[in-house]
């Protein structure tokens, strides 16, 4: 499929699930779970990128996340702020913006966290970025501004544009993030920039001494997702209407944006896709049925099962059985003669 | 800032103290991920099992918990085999890459919290001790007997591990296994028996460990999560393998964070730690005493 029929086909699906959901779900809470399991599409597929693609292993998805969504939180006060302090008055900043600045702020904390991490390879990333967690963690929960250690209150416009409630707008706003994001990881995979990212993953040394131009891959690829990630978390103060930092920088979303991807299968851009929608229904359910306690007994169990069992994930699995079937219908014709 | 003498005299040995502790925290660690290079970010979850486990006895039976932490530590041995034959079946002996071994006990620390969350609740758990309480004044010095039992305790045991694998000959194949796997099968030895013993160590000392945190403060489940970035902060500070590096790291760590602790405030310490760690990480990957 050409990258501009992909594209086009992603926008149709995605117009098409939103219309006829908006349509036939008067439930508010179908958006509230809805939102949730696309803003892991966007967090996975965001993860997969520089996870899959390029493996390089974040466990520090809760520092993007949390940095988007406590961008929103400023730009919010903004208005408040330059009013009290300037007596300028400006309107609310609408949410796309913001969508956009916690994206451009997380995405500079990436190319930064790629520049700081440039020498280290594995493990040693891995546990950088988790540190680096702690570390955003920790100024926020310093300043004061953004609420603290307390959190803060986030009203809601009292009107939302496109019509329906507020949440049908989040949940359209993360419909779009989601298509992008999904298009974004598409277009990389088929593109000579994947083809470089591919070759990190297998042999960062080969890649160098073959011209791959790795230092600058590995930032675009650390930017990229960093990038995508604050997107995901932008609208988060208006969806929770209250912002804490022990919430936001949940060690969930960490666990999550490794698991969808593992479970899916890192190779192709389907599968943070497949992991996100059926884990993140998963864990809806049984927050409903059963307790949110238990729902991440079962991403952890389910990561732990698949890495050890299936370790390429579903796509994996599929593309092996795929093979297999190949396998046999060339041997068969042969069998047959013989006979 | 005017900075009084006893006040930094205090946080300094304060975090010698707590420097101590630790150390136990990171020996295993050092082990695992040092020698044995398997990055056991789930290390914390085995820790506040050890918690948890002196917790129960102690609460039932009022037994010292420190007796109890060694009277756990050959079950901790075994459950450390039994988890690295799994580990070695699953990864190492399919020469899987690294990022499915590492999600794997990324997803054992969320089952271990989880699961104690769900047994025990988010209270926070404490144990019962005479030295919990009292402490020993020396002159300007106060030093809490909580801190100084277990540090003491801590370096003892680290002591006692640098002669077990400098002297015994089990001690020197795992030395051999972390240098050079392939020429110890030219020896006849089996890499892999070797290296499920040395685990099982590093898992044995998660149980003194844990019952030295719960002995320094109140536990509940998601405490471990601030000890990942600080075990492994300490053991690329003190160059991955080395005993003696680790203790000076743990040390350097703990008066670091102590004196941040009580100059700017507690809410600061974990970012100076993990600062630390992003500094070294950055600058100098070979770690401050490494080779």
């Amino acid at each position: 499929m050409r990258n501009g029929f992909f594209w086009i086909a992603a926008a149709v699906v995605g117009t098409a699930v939103l219309v006829l959901t908006r349509v036939f779900f008067t439930n508010e809470y179908f958006f509230f779970a809805a939102y949730v399991v696309l803003q892991y599409v966007v967090l996975s597929t965001a993860w997969n990128i520089l996870g899959g693609y390029t493996g390089y292993t974040n466990f520090g998805t809760g520092a993007f996340f949390a940095l988007g969504a406590y961008s929103s939180v400023v730009l919010h006060k903004m208005p408040t702020l330059l009013h009290g302090s300037f007596d300028l008055t400006i309107p609310q900043i609408p949410l796309p913006i913001m969508i956009v600045v916690g994206g451009i702020v997380s995405g500079t904390v990436g190319l930064g966290t790629g520049y700081l991490t440039l020498r280290l390879r594995g493990v040693f990333f891995a546990i950088a970025t988790l540190a680096l967690a702690i570390v955003v963690q920790t100024l926020i929960v310093n300043w004061d501004y953004v609420g603290g250690s307390r959190g803060i209150y986030i009203i809601r416009p009292a009107l939302a544009p496109l019509g329906g409630g507020y949440i049908q707008y989040l949940y359209t706003l993360m419909m779009v993030l989601a298509v992008i994001s999904v298009g974004i990881a598409r277009t990389i995979e088929r593109s000579r920039l994947g083809l470089g990212f591919a070759a990190i993953r297998d042999d960062e040394l080969a890649a160098e001494a073959g011209g791959v131009p790795t230092l600058r891959l590995k930032l675009i690829a650390t930017t990229l997702s960093g990038a995508l990630m604050g997107m995901a978390g932008a609208p988060l103060p208006y969806y929770v209407t209250y912002l804490d930092p022990t919430s936001s920088f949940n060690l969930a979303y960490a666990v999550n944006s490794v698991a969808m991807p593992v479970i899916g299968g890192m190779t192709s851009w389907i599968g943070p896709v497949i992991g996100a929608i059926l884990l993140g229904t998963i864990q809806q359910l049984a927050t409903v049925t059963i307790s949110s306690a238990l729902n991440l007994l079962i991403v952890g169990l389910l990561l732990i099962g698949f890495v050890i069992i299936a370790p390429n994930g579903i796509v994996g699995l599929v593309q092996a059985r795929r093979r297999a079937r190949g396998a046999r219908m060339q041997t068969q014709p042969q069998a047959a003669r013989a006979a | 800032m005017a900075v009084s003498l006893d006040l930094l005299v205090n946080a300094i040995v304060a975090g010698i103290l707590l420097g101590g502790f630790y150390a136990a925290v990171t020996v295993g660690v050092t082990i695992s991920f040092g020698m044995l290079d398997i990055a056991n970010i789930a290390q914390p979850a085995f820790i506040l099992l050890g918690s948890y486990a002196a917790y129960i006895v102690n609460s039932y039976l009022g037994l010292d918990p420190i007796l109890i932490g060694i009277v756990m530590l050959p079950v901790f041995y075994l459950l450390g085999m039994a988890v690295y034959r799994l580990y070695y079946y699953s990864f190492e002996s399919r020469g899987e890459q690294a990022i499915q071994g590492l999600a794997f006990f990324f997803g054992l620390l969320f089952v271990g919290e989880v699961s104690l969350v769900l047994i025990f609740g988010v209270d926070y758990r404490f144990v019962e001790a005479p030295y919990i309480g009292p402490s020993l004044h020396l002159g300007l010095v106060d030093l809490p007997l909580r801190m100084l039992v277990p540090c003491v305790t801590s370096l003892l045991m680290i002591a006692l591990l640098q002669l077990y694998l400098s002297r015994s000959f089990i001690g020197r194949a795992i030395l051999a296994v972390s240098q050079d796997g392939v020429a110890l099968q030219l020896m006849a030895a089996s890499p892999m028996r070797i290296k499920q013993i040395a685990f099982g160590i590093s898992t044995a000392t998660c149980a003194l460990a844990g019952t030295f945190l719960i002995i320094i403060q109140p536990v509940e489940p998601s405490i471990g999560r601030d000890y990942i970035g600080r075990i492994f902060a300490i053991c690329v500070l003190g160059g991955m393998t080395s005993f003696p590096g680790m203790v000076t790291a743990a040390m350097l760590i703990g008066i670091v964070e102590s004196i941040t602790a009580t100059f700017y405030g507690p809410s600061w310490a974990p970012a100076v730690a993990f600062g630390f760690l992003l500094l070294t990480l950055a600058v100098r990957p070979a770690g401050l005493l490494g080779r």
